[in-house]
């Protein structure tokens, strides 16, 4: 399955079927970050129904140091 | 005590989280700086690095307030969708809203800046704007309903101090909200001026995390701005043309 994650164009798993699938593929699951689903934000209440597709656009963002 | 929106808090220093030049010497910075708010930017994840080290993840959050940035928003748009990623991690719902509308100068720009701010208190965010020094804009701002003002010293990062302390004091005087100096803060002398001046809080950054000893400069910043707001709340003297003396002129010995 074809994804473009924060901006890049990635191929992942085709068993990655919602976003706590994604967020766990990349061992990310205990981090604090947030997820935005084609210009959607997910909530965390939504990480295992939010189903992710074949060409969805991605952002996990974070927290990082600024003034 | 500091008030913004419904949350009160002891220090009147807000500290950036940026620039430092390691993670422990940030850890010690803001320990000895005694800020309880603290600011943060939004970003991509490096999601092919999941043990790189994070700042905020090793806070106790329990011990601070987080003012997350808009920062690299250019329209009230992007400053919109980064302040609502920030909220939804559910930590925080205060933002540093932060238009930039030059480069160059890191200025931001007003308009889309009141715009951004607008949509944030609708949104049910707790609405603190980066400003210049505009007096008129920092009006209009209060006047939507945001719950600080921050008015820049001079532009970010560049440690030139309170470059324009009329326009400062004229900020300062018409709020009825609190006002925090944010952004061009170089030395102690320039927060105590600031407190001394009659603004409740003050933001910094690069001061701190790029003197030679941020550790030592956060407590600097920490005792200057106890100092002058000390001095802003004990009354100063005015200032005479000419001097007057300390000790009495009655009973002196060579008369």
């Amino acid at each position: 399955m074809k994804l473009r994650i924060n901006g890049q164009q990635m191929e992942v798993q085709n068993d990655i079927q919602n976003v706590q699938d994604l967020l766990a593929s990349f061992q990310l699951q205990d981090r604090i970050l947030v997820v935005e689903l084609n210009g959607e934000i997910v909530s965390k209440e939504q990480y295992s129904t939010q189903s992710i597709h074949d060409g969805d656009q991605v952002e996990i963002v974070h927290f990082v140091g600024g003034g | 005590m500091l008030k913004i929106g419904n949350k009160t808090f002891q220090s009147r220093l807000l500290l950036g989280t940026g620039k430092y030049p390691s993670l422990e010497i940030q850890k010690k910075a803001v320990e000895v700086s005694e800020a309880e708010i603290l600011t943060f930017a939004v970003r991509r994840m490096n999601i092919f690095d999941s043990s790189q080290p994070n700042f905020l993840e090793q806070l106790d959050l329990s011990k601070y307030t987080l003012l997350p940035n808009t920062a690299g928003a250019k329209t009230a748009e992007e400053a919109v969708r980064i302040a609502k990623l920030a909220k939804a991690s559910g930590l925080c719902d205060m933002i540093k809203v932060e238009v930039i509308g030059c480069d160059k100068t890191l200025l931001p720009d007003p308009v889309e800046t009141l715009k951004a701010s607008e949509i944030l208190l609708k949104e049910g965010f707790i609405v603190l704007p980066y400003t210049s020094d505009d007096v008129v804009l920092a009006k209009k701002l209060e006047e939507l309903g945001v719950h600080a003002i921050m008015p820049g010293a001079s532009p970010i990062g560049s440690g030139q101090g309170i470059i324009n302390p009329l326009n400062l004091s004229f900020i300062i005087e018409q709020a009825n909200i609190p006002v925090i100096v944010d952004a061009g803060v170089g030395s102690p002398a320039d927060c105590a001026l600031a407190m001394e001046m009659g603004a409740d809080g003050v933001l910094l950054n690069t001061a701190v995390a790029g003197a030679k000893d941020p550790v030592k400069m956060a407590r600097a910043m920490k005792l200057a701005i106890e100092a002058g707001r000390l001095g802003y709340e004990a009354g100063r003297i005015p200032k005479k043309r000419y001097a007057s003396a300390s000790s009495p002129t009655e009973g002196m010995l060579t008369t």
